[in-house]
């Protein structure tokens, strides 16, 4: 019964989701304001009905319906409680009802907001929203319904959860990473919305601005998850891969940055106006993209959802309609909102021009990495692969390029600044930041490229803080209280700044200074590695909950002393008959033991797998800063003092 | 001409919309090769294994696969287990370490076990190019008289090795 009841309120939701695409518009068009009026309670109305949904598929792995195709595919009964709620977003049905519910989710929070807009311009925002959530609404229920039974024959157990997915990550992970998606699709509305009436201004930018940093904060939040979820699950240590799964998010991501800093020229200047409209199209269907491409089977990538062309077919009809749609809007549309204030080549509005350009040519790197074999075979030229070297000599030189540019962009001033404002605190930071880096690499005997990218990070730390401290010596009022005074926006944006440089210091010493040896070890043998002992003691088998596991037991020392004991397993699972490595690390603030087990050897020996890796922490560590930067952002009070005026 | 060029984002955007069409439905694993129907080229390469030279004339005489791996490769992480088990059932397989280093690549074998009967190093890659390589892992199937009969790019697993064993006579 429950999964009738959620496919019924899916069907209805559809329904009350195409109502809402369509009378709001019309609404406007004909200038009626029953018909505008109607898009609040509709947005309320199709997020209910898809949570309801969403809640009889819960209920339908929690209680173990294996009439359910969806359900005894991705779940067993044997399957711990939590993971059985995770499962529901293993798959390609049930990730794509949770894609609906977090759409309905965010267009819900508009419309609990709409006092903020003026009428018609909040009809259509909702309006565009509930023609995106027709498209994902249509697409679940005509291609992939997540409510299949088997019956009569229904399977007593299910085919369990891919042993991959069974994990704390997995948990998380999907649903943050959407929220950052499918947020992106609020901005989008913004500028659909700013295109259908014309009303392109400085107001446009002050509504689209929160909502695209929050977006970003969770989209920066997923990428961070997911790379540190691929770090211990997969086995072998790395943290990137360039797949492109991964590419699909970070498209986005970079394209998003980008539209944040324009947004904030859009916002004060009120110039880059029509470029700031191009770019949210951009990054929602570089995310529109990234569903294409995981799910159409065209890329071969180690995320792919199970290939399918009817699907394929789908998606891209919906990517036609939208960006399509949205692009050719633009190019009718895009002449009312131009713009024309001049500004100086040393003004804040041109070095977020410069942030702009170059975080669009790494986005258009990416892009053309990830595309390049596809566009390689259409032109009939045979197949061929992109890997991690092209994206790393390219993106690479570039994204540092950028991130020195970060550091002088804080300390210009709007319209013009004054080249003495500038060449002092970069001339101090460039040789405080050369001195230190060479002082660092000198010891260490780390390469150029590291000498470069540590010099970097320091230039950027050094120009922060000269910047801050030249602000909180303005004024009679005294340190501390003009530091409390400086808006939440400074400070959110030198979180994320250092995030950025915590980050690249992480990505950096970890390639640099990593240790990683593949050793052959029976028990009571150890191995030293990087300075750290590592004592394989012994070996014992372990039943988990839906698997059998073999278990390690590894004690390390430095310099005689104990400082970790570790576990890695070698789990095999029992529904699905395969086998998963556990890897076991101890994490630290400066560097992570890594333990993998390998094979089992004759005898009772075992191929070992052991890593030492500096400051590989940093690498989220940096990644939340960001979080927290993009949360302050759309905390600043600016935001809602202004809309009470309104 | 200012008009045009706001058309622009617009027909890109349609051209590779045609693209994405046109790849719609096609294997995306499914790899031509123009060696098909033509003997391995001519090499010199370094065996790991031995320390020797290596040329044609030492190529298996029996029907065989040629594997293109690198420890570089997270693919071929996951391949490995699979090319254990067609060793165990007897298929000979000569490996190509493509682009890698012999320590790293010594270090692979001795831990996850060594499928292959001899394995070549092609540090340059020069040989890859000559089989027309594209990435890492590939493998091609040569039949008893030499000649490549089958290209298959990505892993090999149970479920494609039931079709590429055909080719394996």
């Amino acid at each position: 019964m429950l999964p009738e009841i959620g496919q019924f309120t899916l069907i209805l939701a559809l329904f009350f989701a195409s109502s809402l695409s369509i009378l709001p518009l019309v609404g406007y068009w004909k200038k009626s304001l029953i018909l505008t009026a109607t898009a609040r309670p509709l947005t309320l109305i199709v997020a209910c009905l898809v949570f309801i949904s969403f809640l009889t598929l819960s209920a339908s792995f929690l209680l173990d319906d294996f009439s359910v195709l969806y359900v005894s595919q991705n779940s067993n009964s044997q399957l711990p409680i939590y993971y059985k709620f995770s499962a529901l977003w293993g798959g390609h049905e049930g990730s794509l009802l949770l894609w609906a519910l977090v759409l309905s989710a965010w267009s819900s929070a508009v419309a609990l907001r709409l006092k903020q807009l003026p009428q018609e311009i909040g009809a259509i925002v909702l309006a565009v929203l509930g023609a995106v959530s027709t498209g994902f609404l249509a697409f679940l229920i005509f291609t992939s319904s997540p409510f299949v039974r088997l019956l009569p024959d229904s399977p007593i157990d299910g085919g369990d959860l891919n042993p991959v997915l069974q994990d704390f990550g997995l948990i998380v992970h999907p649903p943050i990473l959407y929220m950052g998606y499918v947020g992106f699709s609020v901005a989008f509305a913004f500028a659909i919305a700013a295109l259908i009436t014309g009303q392109m201004n400085s107001a446009w930018a002050r509504w689209a601005r929160p909502w695209t940093a929050v977006s970003w904060a969770f989209l920066t939040l997923g990428i961070t998850l997911g790379s540190w979820w691929a770090y211990y699950e997969l086995g072998w240590g790395g943290w990137w891969f360039w797949d492109p799964v991964e590419n699909a998010s970070f498209m986005p991501w970079l394209a998003g940055t980008a539209l944040l800093h324009s947004l904030a020229v859009t916002e004060k200047r009120g110039v880059f106006k029509s470029w700031t409209v191009l770019l949210a199209i951009f990054t929602f269907s570089l995310s529109l993209l990234g569903a294409f491409l995981v799910r159409s089977g065209v890329l071969t990538s180690v995320h792919s959802f199970a290939a399918d062309p009817t699907r394929g077919m789908f998606i891209l009809a919906l990517l036609v309609i939208f960006v399509g749609g949205s692009l050719l809007l633009y190019a009718l549309r895009a002449t009312q909102v131009r713009s024309s204030i001049a500004f100086g080549i040393t003004g804040r509005e041109a070095w977020l021009l410069l942030n702009n350009i170059l975080l669009t040519v790494l986005t258009l790197t990416v892009l053309l990495g990830t595309l390049y074999p596809l566009l390689f075979d259409a032109l009939g030229l045979g197949k061929i692969s992109v890997g991690a070297p092209y994206f790393n000599s390219v993106f690479t030189p570039i994204a540092l390029l950028l991130i020195v540019f970060m550091g002088i962009g804080p300390l210009s001033k709007w319209k013009n600044t004054s080249w003495n404002a500038l060449w002092r605190p970069c001339l101090l930071a460039l040789v405080l930041s050369a001195l230190l880096s060479s002082a660092l690499v000198y010891f260490n005997s780390f390469s150029l490229m590291a000498w470069v990218s540590l010099s970097v990070a320091f230039w950027v730390l050094f120009l922060s803080l000269l910047d801050w401290l030249n602000k909180i010596s303005l004024g009679r009022e005294g340190l501390l209280v003009r530091a409390c005074k400086l808006p939440r926006n400074y400070y959110a944006m030198i979180l994320a700044h250092v995030g950025v440089v915590v980050s690249l210091v992480g990505v950096l010493l970890v390639s640099v200074n990593s240790h990683e040896v593949m050793v052959r070890l029976s028990p009571s043998e150890s191995s030293l590695v990087a300075g750290y002992e590592f004592r394989f003691d012994s070996m014992e088998e372990v039943k988990g909950p839906n698997y059998v596991s073999e278990r390690g037991q590894f004690t390390v020392f430095k310099d005689e002393k104990q400082v970790a004991e570790l576990y890695p397993e070698k789990r095999f699972f029992t529904t699905r008959q395969q086998v998963m490595t556990e890897a076991a690390l101890d994490a630290g603030f400066t560097r992570d033991l890594y333990v993998s087990l390998g094979e089992k050897l004759e005898d009772s020996s075992w191929g070992v797998r052991i890593y030492v890796k500096s400051f590989v922490r940093w690498i989220w560590l940096g990644g939340l800063f960001m979080v927290a930067g993009g949360l302050l952002a759309a905390l600043d009070k600016r935001y809602r003092r202004r809309v009470e005026v309104a | 001409m200012k008009k045009l060029v706001r058309f622009l984002p617009f027909i890109i955007f349609i051209s590779l919309g045609v693209i994405f069409y046109s790849q719609l439905g096609k294997n995306s694993q499914e790899l031509p090769s123009a060696l098909v129907g033509k003997k391995v080229p001519d090499f010199k390469l370094v065996s790991l294994v031995e320390n020797t030279l290596q040329t044609n004339s030492d190529l298996p005489k029996e029907a065989y696969l040629i594997n293109f791996w690198g420890t570089w490769c997270p693919a071929c992480h996951l391949e490995h287990p699979f090319l254990n088990q067609l060793a165990l059932q007897g298929v000979t397989i000569l490996g190509i370490d493509y682009k890698d280093d012999a320590e790293q690549a010594r270090q692979w074998l001795s831990e996850k076990g060594n499928p292959y009967i001899d394995v070549l190093m092609d540090e340059t890659g020069v040989f890859g190019l000559d089989m027309g390589v594209t990435g890492a892992p590939e493998t091609f199937i040569i039949d008893s008289n030499g000649i490549v009969v089958h290209r298959h790019q990505g892993p090999l697993n149970a479920q494609n090795w039931s079709t590429i064993k055909g080719f394996l006579k």
